[in-house]
């Protein structure tokens, strides 16, 4: 099976985005799961709701959202672009932001889950062994937590190479630039012939998944038999 | 000197309690709901009390007047918790290592050796928290706990999740702790085996305060805090040691203050230093020294004191040679006898009712010699 150079655009291009949705929306992610997790504080069951609306919504709402605040005009958007040199409309790093906001909502909640799960008698017992709060969480809670942020990890990933709705609406379909494979898919079945390509990048996708999947699951399954002490 | 000053209220329930205690090793006795854990907790630091002063050797750890707080991990208290709580994702090394490391105490080989060697853990070294039985999990947070180098161990009913067989596995390390380490123990505990056989000193507690405090054997033998202690398990503690063994009868001699005691054959050498509990539904009077009975142990004694009630069962304390023994007898007894202060009489005790509880846990002639050494 050979990619015409369009079709291999498109592929490197999906793993990009959805490596870099992946990565900078992690530490992101973690604070605030860990603010749902552990935090007291005002406005909680509002941060909740904020954080799952990606997940309810029409991606092309969410798209077109990011559009108002992150587009050339935006209200971010325009702020971001003159003071930091930061711009993501039409660029694959808007692709990449619909993607990190749409995976968000996941991230989240497996990484709150696991967080849930952990036995804070445990950090009680170590902070009686001379372990201030930040080392706790970092020698204590972060291990025990690790499947959960992997497992978060992997659905960002997977949910970031299937994201259509909010990128195209977001940062349209620019080959090269901003058209991922689901984009690129839809595309080919646009026009007359190009359901071979269509079909290449569909299995392509079903590898990437399957892949990414396997991966997890090792490497999920790795951390809670250590995290259980096995 | 530890001195503790708590004063805090959770819901329905309030803690107020007070003591003050020398070194050795301190037995914070009630029943469940009395505040005891609470109270260590506090110590821990592992909560901010309403009111209090918390200090030990002079050094103020919290004091709500001054508002002085120190986080549990500068307080250097180390905690063995009922469940161990060793870190799951660790091994048995890296969670003893685990206190150490914040402690900034470097790699004491010896340290180390001699810990690891007091609590028999050297072959669990490599294995993780989750294949280990439970007597060897709470041996390894003793171990974890001693490690971090602590100015005071608080243990938390570290045997109550045990059974019979891991406990007395485990009373021997708790026993050379407390003659061996001098690091000040508190001990929290509501079985009474466990206070006459570890406590020097005994604080007993009830509904959040502390009722009573000071020498094992002299609150043990308080009339009135039998309702705390336990009326069926509640008995006076005799200061013995081994004089001789009579193997033609399977018998060990004990010498106390009080007279000398026939048990079931002990395998100690002679000399070694035992306590025994002498339970009080075990002792009977006779007004003279009986004879043509089958009770091997006779002590004679002055009744001292007959606690003062109109249920079918009293308790009265006899002086032995300066030594408080507790008798439980029927009212009417008592009355049939004529039992008031100052009567001479004689303790009856049958040897056979040195079982193992007698010995604080441990079977007569099956442990080894370290596990009865109880103050030595």
């Amino acid at each position: 099976m050979s990619f015409s150079p369009e079709e291999l655009t498109a592929i490197k291009l999906s793993l990009r985005v959805g490596f870099w949705a992946m990565l900078t929306s992690l530490p992101v992610a973690l604070l605030v799961a860990t603010l749902l997790a552990r935090g007291r504080f005002w406005g909680r069951a509002l941060l909740n709701v904020f954080v799952h609306l990606p997940l309810v919504m029409p991606p092309v709402v969410t798209g077109y959202i990011l559009l108002i605040l992150f587009g050339r005009r935006g209200v971010l958007g325009e702020f971001l672009a003159d003071h930091l040199g930061v711009v993501f409309a039409f660029r694959w790093t808007g692709a990449a932001l619909a993607c990190a906001v749409m995976g968000f909502p996941l991230m989240v909640r497996s990484m709150r889950l696991s967080i849930e799960a952990v036995d804070r008698r445990l950090e009680a017992a170590a902070a009686t062994l001379g372990a201030n709060r930040a080392w706790v969480w970092l020698t204590i809670t972060l291990p025990l937590i690790l499947p959960g942020i992997i497992a978060g990890m992997i659905l960002s990933f997977a949910r970031a190479l299937g994201e259509f709705g909010a990128t195209i609406t977001f940062v349209s379909n620019i080959p090269g630039e901003t058209q991922t494979l689901p984009t690129a898919i839809y595309t080919f079945l646009q026009v007359p012939g190009g359901e071979a390509g269509a079909f290449r990048l569909t299995i392509v996708s079903v590898a990437i998944s399957v892949a990414a999947l396997l991966a997890s699951e090792a490497i999920a399954q790795r951390a809670s038999r250590r995290a259980a002490g096995l | 000197m530890l001195s503790v000053c708590v004063t805090h209220r959770l819901g329905d329930f309030t803690l107020d309690a007070a003591f003050e205690a020398d070194g050795g090793l301190i037995v914070l006795f009630g029943r469940s709901g009395a505040g005891k854990t609470s109270l260590i907790n506090a110590i821990a630091g592992l909560y901010r009390p309403d009111r209090g002063r918390i200090a030990i050797d002079g050094d103020v750890l919290t004091d709500t007047a001054s508002g002085r707080f120190v986080p549990a991990h500068r307080r250097r208290v180390g905690y063995v918790f009922q469940e161990g709580r060793l870190f799951p994702h660790l091994n048995v090394r890296q969670n003893l290592l685990y206190g150490r490391w914040f402690a900034r105490i470097g790699a004491n080989a010896r340290e180390f050796d001699q810990v690891v060697g007091l609590l028999g853990i050297e072959p669990l070294l490599a294995r993780r928290p989750a294949n280990l039985s439970g007597g060897e999990k709470q041996r390894v947070a003793i171990g974890r706990a001693l490690l971090a180098r602590p100015r005071v161990l608080v243990m938390d009913e570290p045997l109550a999740s045990l059974d019979e067989a891991r406990r007395n596995e485990i009373l021997p390390y708790i026993e050379r702790l407390r003659d061996e380490m001098g690091v000040p123990i508190i001990y929290v505990s509501h079985s009474i085996p466990e206070v006459a056989r570890l406590a020097t000193t005994l604080v007993v507690m009830s509904d959040g305060q502390v009722a009573a405090i000071g020498p094992t054997a002299q609150v043990m033998g308080r009339l009135d805090l039998f309702p705390l202690t336990g009326r069926a398990e509640a008995g006076a503690i005799l200061a013995t040691r081994v004089t001789s063994h009579d193997p033609a009868f399977g018998l060990t001699i004990l010498a106390a203050a009080a007279g000398e005691l026939r048990v079931p054959h002990l395998d100690l050498p002679v000399g070694t230093a035992l306590r025994v509990r002498i339970r009080a539904r075990d002792v009977m009077i006779a007004l003279a020294p009986p004879e043509g009975l089958s009770a091997l142990n006779v002590l004679p004694g002055t009744v001292a004191e007959v606690a003062a009630g109109d249920g079918p069962i009293v308790q009265m304390r006899l002086d032995c040679a300066g030594e408080a023994l507790i008798a439980r007898l029927t009212r009417r007894s008592i009355d049939r006898l004529g039992l008031v202060p100052g009567l001479r009489v004689h303790a009856v005790i049958k040897s056979i009712a040195f079982d193992q509880h007698a010995f604080a846990g441990v079977r007569p002639g099956a442990a080894s010699a370290d596990a009865e050494i109880a103050e030595g």
